[in-house]
């Protein structure tokens, strides 16, 4: 096991070399510099502040410079504010955004497993069918309708939240509760077949043959066994939240990084373009080990599997 | 001998989206103590459902018992609440399934899945009924019970893990075991290995056995009476010596005949042609007359009644009727010769 992860983690910064190389080679392909809309700066000032961050440097160099950092956990200055660092932006950042994504998803994984159990367990009722109907909503309608929709109705009209910024535990519920529908959609649909299926199976017929009660088949045998698969969609999850979070922390003025992400493009602030990237890379590549070390935690088959490898 | 299970007119209908379908039209037998009956017939012919419906295991929105009573010890299982029937599953009465590979819970250990029973019906701690697990584990024949009781389904054989399922079947030694198919699943082998042991413990444990099987080799190995059922009825019940050498229903004939024998004279293997009835509108007379090459007017038109061979030998056809023609069982259908 200790060799399985050691070898993914390898995988895993080889991967990031990869993006943080192709980040970088498209980004110096997009038009403009950080500097020339800046219409007030003279050719000397342009000058001297590409200097200053490198700019004047031939690209490989330029690369070869930027990596070297990379290397040491550095991710330079950005270009907007002077003298801050893009590993500070991202940590002041990272609060909010965590927060956001991790209740959205514990809310939403919760919401929708019970949504899931109950609309299998009652299939074929109106329960089902209601369920169901949530889902494709959740699923087809893009998180930023719900936000907008929920700042109008909850936060202009209704007064009962705030409708944006980020002061206080009350800021946090819509835009945790907008980006987690998509989450409750997918588990419970992902849930209810999988518990369908399952509660059909032998072994379910054989555990209540041995007496065993209702609900202990249920949350025993078929919960647990229906988990495998949502841990599996749980990574990708999580990554869609860190991608939906852009929109979402933008339309609530969180101050996140997505935010800053989102801003730092419409500058050229390259620094901080790259940083982003190359941490939500990491975050991605760091979510898919840990849903494949949690599969193997579940469910005991693929434990063996991946302990031999 | 005192009657353990004893159904009577036992109905089980199925609701589907083309109409009601009939699986059980009217099944009565008794089982006794320590003894071992077998139900036989193919596919459809209602002997799964007849046992599930004994265990009220019948998928609940679709399937229901229609009429009839289940009298176990008295009790009648066709009308006990869900509680009560949590109570005697698996301690009174409990079951074996067809596939090993598919019966066990492949996410929680062996030893769980036999506790599972043991804490609930003897209150046993956790460590009694692990110790017990391990015991039961030994007595169904898997070597180092010890260590494989904290092991997964997928780290034993088709084989072992129909031991796993009769050691938890049997754990809180019930009076009546249902045996669907035990050794379908299984390699010819192996089958015979599954065979003896239930043999073997149920002459340890003094459990009854309801065997359900098409297979007539594991019917003559294991059981001492045997129902034939077909069209969701039973049609002849005997004991196995006199229906397999006294067979009075054709059907009863046609599956014997349709028994590969070691050394018939010609390679063919013989089939009852045409097929079962369609359950959804069954047939008004004998549910076999459509493919009984003995059928005659009355057949098609009345179901006959269960006509007494001997005390224990029971035959549902007319050909039985004091009326009927003298028909002789075919050469195929005879089982060494003996008449």
């Amino acid at each position: 096991m200790l060799r399985y992860i050691t070898q993914r983690i390898l995988y895993m910064l080889l991967t990031l070399l990869i993006i943080a190389t192709i980040t970088f080679f498209l980004m110096k392909l997009l038009p403009g510099s950080p500097f020339n809309n800046q219409d007030k700066l003279t050719e000397t000032q342009r000058y001297a502040l590409n200097e200053k961050y490198g700019l004047n440097d031939p690209v490989p160099v330029q690369y070869i410079n930027y990596i070297t950092k990379l290397a040491q956990g550095d991710l330079g200055y950005t270009f907007q504010f002077d003298g801050r660092t893009v590993n500070s932006l991202i940590v002041n950042g990272m609060g909010p955004s965590a927060t956001v994504g991790f209740e959205a998803l514990l809310f939403g994984t919760i919401v929708g497993l019970l949504l899931g159990i109950l609309a299998a367990l009652r299939h074929n009722t109106f329960l089902d069918y209601g369920a169901m109907v949530i889902a494709v909503f959740g699923i087809a309608i893009p998180s930023f309708v719900f936000a907008g929709l929920l700042q109008y109705y909850v936060g202009v009209k209704l007064g009962w939240l705030p409708v944006a910024f980020w002061n206080g535990p009350e800021y946090h519920i819509m835009p945790a509760f907008s980006l987690s529908v998509g989450v409750i959609a997918t588990v419970a649909r992902f849930m209810r077949t999988e518990m369908l299926e399952i509660l059909g199976t032998d072994y379910i017929l054989m555990a209540r043959s041995k007496g065993v009660s209702k609900s202990a088949v249920i949350f025993k045998h078929s919960v647990r066994n229906s988990l495998i698969p949502i841990v599996t969609i749980l990574g990708p999850m999580a990554i869609g939240l860190i991608t939906g979070s852009l929109v979402i922390e933008n339309i609530f003025a969180i101050p996140g990084i997505g935010e800053q992400f989102v801003k730092a493009i419409t500058v050229n602030d390259y620094p901080v373009i790259m940083g982003t990237t190359i941490f939500y890379s990491f975050l991605i590549v760091s979510i898919i080990l840990i849903v494949d070390i949690l599969y193997g935690i579940i469910d005991p088959r693929i434990r063996v599997a991946g302990g031999k490898s | 001998m005192e009657k353990l299970l004893e159904l009577e007119n036992i109905h089980v209908s199925f609701q589907t989206y083309g109409g009601e379908v009939k699986a059980v039209r009217g099944v009565s037998f008794t089982l006794d103590k320590g003894e071992s009956l077998a139900i036989v017939g193919e596919s459809g012919s209602g002997k799964s459902v007849t046992s599930k419906s004994i265990m009220r295991l019948l998928p609940n929105k679709i399937g229901s018992i229609k009429q009839g009573s289940i009298k176990f010890q008295g009790k009648d299982l066709a009308k006990a609440s869900e509680r009560e029937m949590e109570k005697i599953r698996g301690a009174e009465i409990s079951m074996i399934f067809q596939d090993p590979m598919t019966s066990l819970n492949p996410t929680m250990t062996i030893g769980k899945q036999i506790m599972e029973g043991l804490r609930k019906h003897q209150n046993m701690s956790k460590s009694e009924a692990k110790e017990r697990s391990i015991n039961l584990l030994k007595l169904v024949g898997i070597p180092n019970p010890e260590l494989r009781v904290d092991e997964y389904p997928h780290q034993f054989s088709g084989g072992m893990r129909q031991r796993v399922v009769i050691a938890i079947a049997l754990s809180c030694n019930p009076k009546v075991l249902i045996a669907d198919e035990p050794t379908t699943a299984l390699d010819v082998t192996i089958q015979a290995q599954i065979l003896d042991l239930m043999r073997d413990l149920q002459d340890k444990t003094g459990t009854a056995i309801i065997l359900i099987t098409h297979d007539l080799g594991v019917v003559a190995n294991l059981a001492q009476r045997v129902a034939v059922m077909y069209g969701g009825m039973i049609v002849e019940t005997g004991t196995v010596d006199e229906i397999f050498y006294k067979p009075k229903h054709p059907y009863t004939w046609g599956l014997l005949a349709s028994m590969p024998k070691i050394n018939a004279e010609s390679k063919e293997l013989l089939a009852i042609p045409g097929t079962p009835p369609d359950l959804m509108n069954p047939p008004k007379g004998c549910p076999f007359a459509a493919r009984c090459p003995y059928a005659m007017e009355v057949c098609l038109e009345n179901m006959p009644e269960a006509t007494d061979v001997s005390s224990s030998h029971k035959a549902a056809c007319w050909l039985l009727d004091e009326r009927a023609p003298k028909v002789e069982p075919p050469e195929e259908a005879l089982v060494g010769g003996a008449r």
